[in-house]
């Protein structure tokens, strides 16, 4: 046992510190630990806030970001929003004051949590330069700015105001701009503001996001869509995944006296029914008194909750992407990189943790200008905010390397670890409470209900970037006998019959037995508010077809009178079918119709399906599906089967694939 | 056969490959051609001529494939090129009847590769040679220099009679691209054995230590892989003059492919071996053993050393306990090394000591 007079030594060295002053000593808890990432993290809380603030506003942000070298290790960093103002009297605790916020206590998903971002990038601001920061806001209606010079008390965590003035703002209706120096260093690359405003404005396509860089060169990321996330509702915690230490101080904080009207009003999906049930499951009667829990009934109850199936808390808490923008925000970013393919995107259902909702959004992105020889490239986001450090700590990562992407098309040794190919895949995890590692908000926590959600959504998403590989496969396979039998073979036996003097035979046989398959190929032309399509049908089988072809097109759209051939059925006015006359074996039949009215991009991708043919046949189109919903169809349901013929007796002389040279 | 009968058995024989291809056209049939497989595992030794040929397996050249298609096409745009030489008596490198195909539109060749194995499937198919094509390589054989009286009609019909040690200069006698006995002829030679060298400066140390007079040697150097012209003219020695024929090379992978190719014939020629191949020449090093032996300076063996030595383990020309041992060891030692680092103990080592050590075990030094 250690002397009494040490401890009394210690108690005497022992005093209170503010948070303040501790963040400062452990400034690397918050992300400031290099003076690449400091300056990278202060531009992300202040585009961070400066988000959410529009948001909760409904105004659809415009934000610039301006970063100016003031000298070799200093920079000046504002941040400016269209957002809709702090009160003056707000703005020194807003910016002066560590865990400062309204969003604290509340349930529901923000990028900004706990309130220490803006407030810390300012301290570390004036920890490294010893200058102050400027910040100017304005609200709606108001005639002059509010503009404000302002240093942290780091023991007192308290603000000071060096200067306090009204000014006019005239251009600007409403919005905050904040500008403090830091020492730091401005990189380019995969972890730097660029990088993180780019893949900021992906998953905030309604943004618009301009970026002025040291150099005085200015990037912008337009807006892709007016449509503002819907706004999330703040609910009450979900008793799912509950923590005992959290429970216990909900039932010391609660209005309620008893146990059941307590699981009933301050439990996110706890109905009257649901509470009586746990009390019942919990082995503690209904009326216990709040007061007398003890650690062992709050035990009970907790085992009582895991006991009682719970409904999944609403999504409204939650503001996902959806599939439709996080193609439209890939999309508008990554044009510049020509992707092959946008996986359609997957977002899950709302689950739970710890008593929060949350849900995973993933999305792939696959080939064009993007490296094939490399790792997939992975974009991380919590709750709309782009994640760049900390990669191998995150969950994401955990179940992207957790899963077996060879089965999706992409390459990893072994199946497991970070897959090759060209692809970026994209993971937003939103919750109302997301489990970062630290502070920081650099990585997720491996959670296990977490990680399940990832992996099931990278699946998902995963099966629809094979679905494309193998159409884009049998395609290229396809197209190759396209060009034997269209190209090649009719040149050989025009070569061979002149030197032989010889007339050329008729290459019906050869060409049928090389394809043995009936290809519909199509083509779209749009001019002046007219798609003009093109359906071409080649017969390379021994024998005539006869078959029907199906398409769907956009409602109404259709231009009767331009069908070369007239449907057999129109349904809904968007579901065309046609019987096509006898083709013989090798004729070439042409179907053209035309659409008025649509837009260009309306229309791109062709739907064909068909019928009363054996889809085995086909190449080029699916067979119709069951919810067609047209009266006498009749399609035979069968595997696809690889184009692959009989092997022959011998192997393929050309693939033997052996180096021959000695040397 | 002479030389013209020759070029018309040719054009007759590619003639009938298009006249199939046109057959199985008009029959409805995907044309194929059957070739036997140009695979490690498809050499087969040969007893009686001691060399490694194609075995029986098949391989299909068919037009179901792009690439298929793609050379039965060009087969009979070859053919034409090869009647117009033959019959306006021209000829051309390899080089030049890849760049002729420029002009054959879609049958165009991608790389002088796809036009070189053509060459060397039609040679295979036909049962002719790429001469008889009016084909030959770019690249011309190696240098000769020793005592050895030869006669070459040159380019302009000539006869011209030479020895290979003093008509020539310092860089010896060039093999030309065609060593047939049309062109050349083995008059008569006082040497008692054929060293060949894989490199260039050990070559050249051989000729400046003066081997070629003291030992009677004739000195032919490979030029790495050895050219078809080089190996021919080292079998005819070989035949011929009855010579004995050695090999010297590094001790590395890749010199144990050239011996391989000179004395039990190449994978890539397996068609030629009979011509080609010199099934009695011996390996006078460096091996593994000697690199031990001799404590030679090393070199570490690369990645792509290993996985040529493993592929040489299962390479059936290497199935002798001799080579098993001498790969295994090589891979044990994890190193190679050069036919020079034999200078480690001064420039008339090797002349003095390393190759008389080695020619007195084959019993082919008079010392």
């Amino acid at each position: 046992m250690p002397p009494k007079t040490t401890a009394h030594k210690l108690a005497k060295d022992q005093k209170e510190i503010s948070v303040a002053e501790f963040f400062e000593k452990n400034r690397q808890i918050l992300g400031f630990d290099s003076p690449i990432k400091s300056i990278i993290m202060g531009v992300k809380e202040a585009v961070d806030n400066a988000l959410d603030a529009c948001e909760e506003a409904g105004i659809l942000p415009d934000i610039i970001v301006k970063i100016d070298r003031i000298d070799q290790r200093e920079y000046c960093i504002s941040i400016e929003d269209n957002g809709p103002g702090i009160v003056s009297t707000s703005m020194p605790n807003v910016f002066g004051r560590l865990l400062y916020g309204s969003r604290f206590h509340a349930v529901r998903q923000s990028r900004g949590q706990q309130g220490i971002g803006i407030s810390a990038t300012i301290m570390y601001g004036q920890i490294t330069t010893g200058k102050p920061a400027t910040a100017r806001s304005k609200v709606e209606g108001a005639e002059a700015a509010k503009e404000i010079d302002i240093i942290i008390d780091t023991k007192k965590n308290k603000p000071i105001l060096l200067r306090e003035e009204f000014i006019p703002w005239d251009d600007v209706s409403h919005g905050t701009r904040i500008s403090f120096y830091m020492s730091g260093r401005y990189v380019t690359g995969r972890q730097s503001i660029y990088e993180y405003l780019r893949q900021t404005a992906i998953v905030n396509p309604h943004s618009s996001i301009t970026f002025i860089d040291p150099s005085g060169k200015k990037y912008v990321f337009d807006r892709a869509t007016n449509q503002l996330p819907p706004k999330t509702k703040e609910i009450k915690p979900h008793p799912d995944g509950l923590e005992l230490g959290t429970l216990m101080n909900m039932t010391k904080a609660t209005k309620e006296r008893s146990l059941v009207k307590f699981l009933q009003n301050d439990f996110n999906r706890v109905s009257e029914r649901v509470a009586k049930e746990i009390c019942k499951a919990a082995n503690l009667p209904q009326t216990t008194r709040l007061t007398s829990m003890t650690l062992e009934s709050s035990k009970k109850l907790l085992d009582g909750i895991s006991k009682v199936k719970i409904m999944a808390p609403q999504a409204d808490c939650l503001s996902p992407i959806g599939d439709k923008l996080i193609r439209t925000g890939l999309k508008h970013v990554l044009d510049e990189v020509r992707p092959e393919f946008y996986a359609p995107p997957v977002t899950r259902d709302p689950k739970v943790h710890s008593g929060n909702p949350f849900l995973v959004e993933v999305g792939i992105v696959y080939g064009g200008g993007l490296p094939r020889d490399q790792q997939v490239q992975i974009y991380r986001f919590a709750n709309r905010v782009p994640l760049l450090y900390q990669q191998g700590a995150c969950v994401i990562t955990k179940a992207i390397e957790n899963t077996d992407w060879r089965r999706y098309g992409l390459e990893q040794r072994g199946g497991s670890g970070i897959p090759f190919g060209p692809a970026i895949i994209l993971v937003h995890v939103a919750s109302t409470k997301v489990p970062f590692t630290s502070e920081a908000k650099e990585a997720i926590s491996s959670i296990p209900n977490i990680q399940e959600e990832i992996e099931l959504a990278l699946k998902a998403c995963g099966r629809n970037l094979r679905t494309h590989l193998n159409k884009k496969e049998r395609r290229n396979k396809t197209r190759a006998k396209f060009e034997i039998v269209q190209e090649i073979i009719p040149l050989m036996a025009e070569k061979t019959s002149g030197i032989l003097g010889k007339p050329v035979p008729d290459l019906r046989g050869t060409i049928t037995k090389i394809m043995n398959v009936i290809w519909i190929d199509d083509s779209v032309t749009y001019e002046k508010g007219r798609h003009r399509v093109k359906i071409s049908i080649y017969n390379y089988t021994p024998k005539q077809q006869r078959f029907s072809i199906h398409t769907i097109i956009p409602g109404g759209s259709l231009n009767e009178k331009s069908c070369s051939l007239k449907p057999s059925n129109i349904k809904d006015e968007e579901k065309i079918s046609w019987d096509l006359p006898r083709i013989a074996s090798t004729e070439i039949y042409s179907l053209t119709y035309e659409l008025n009215g649509l837009d260009a991009d309306e229309y791109q991708d062709i739907e064909l399906y068909i019928s009363k043919i054996n889809p085995i046949d086909v190449m080029g189109a699916d067979p119709l599906p069951g919810d067609w919903d047209v009266e006498s169809v009749n399609f035979i349901e069968s595997e696809v089967v690889d184009l692959e013929e009989e092997l022959d007796e011998e192997p393929d002389y050309d693939e033997s694939g052996e180096d021959l040279d000695d040397e | 056969m002479t030389s013209n009968k020759r070029n018309d058995e040719a054009v007759q024989r590619l003639y009938s490959i298009s006249e199939s291809i046109y057959k199985q056209l008009e029959r409805g049939e995907i044309p194929k051609m059957t070739l036997p497989l140009r695979t490690k595992a498809n050499i087969k030794f040969d007893k009686k001529s001691s060399v490694w040929k194609y075995g029986k397996q098949k391989g299909a050249r068919s037009a179901k494939r792009v690439r298929g298609a793609m050379m039965l096409l060009r087969t009979s745009y070859m053919l034409e090129f090869i009647q117009e030489m033959i019959e306006s008596d021209r000829s051309s490198t390899l080089r030049e009847s890849y760049y002729i195909s420029e002009g054959w539109g879609k049958a165009k060749f991608n790389s002088q590769d796809e036009s070189n194995m053509l060459a060397e499937d039609l040679e295979i198919v036909t049962q002719c040679m790429r001469e008889d094509f009016k084909l030959r390589p770019e690249e011309d054989g190696a240098r000769v220099i020793g005592d050895l009286n030869l006669v070459e009609t040159d380019r302009r019909g000539r006869l011209k009679a030479l020895n290979c040690r003093d008509d020539v200069g310092d860089s010896g006698y060039g093999i030309p691209y065609n060593v047939e006995k049309e062109k050349l002829k083995l008059s008569s030679t006082s040497a008692k054995f054929v060293i060949a060298v894989e490199t260039g400066g050990m070559f050249d140390r051989l000729v400046e230590n003066g081997f070629d007079e003291t030992e009677d040697a004739v000195l032919v150097h490979l030029k790495g892989q050895p050219a078809r012209s080089t190996r021919r003219f080292i079998k005819r020695l070989n035949d011929e003059m009855k010579l004995p024929v050695v090999v010297f090379t590094d001790c590395d992978p890749w010199s144990f492919r050239i011996y391989a190719s000179v004395a039990y014939g190449a994978i890539k020629t397996a068609h030629l071996s009979e011509y080609l191949a010199t099934p009695s020449a011996e390996f006078i090093g460096i091996t593994a053993s000697d690199i031990e032996a001799y404590d030679l300076p090393t070199d570490k063996l690369t990645d792509m050393d290993i996985r040529a030595l493993n592929a040489e383990l299962k390479d059936p020309r290497f199935n002798t306990g001799y080579w098993h041992n001498e790969i295994e060891l090589m891979l044990k030692m994890g190193k190679k090394a050069e036919q020079q680092a034999l200078a480690k103990y001064g420039l008339d080592y090797v002349t003095n000591t390393y190759l008389p050590e080695k020619l007195n075990e084959l019993g082919l030094m008079r010392k």
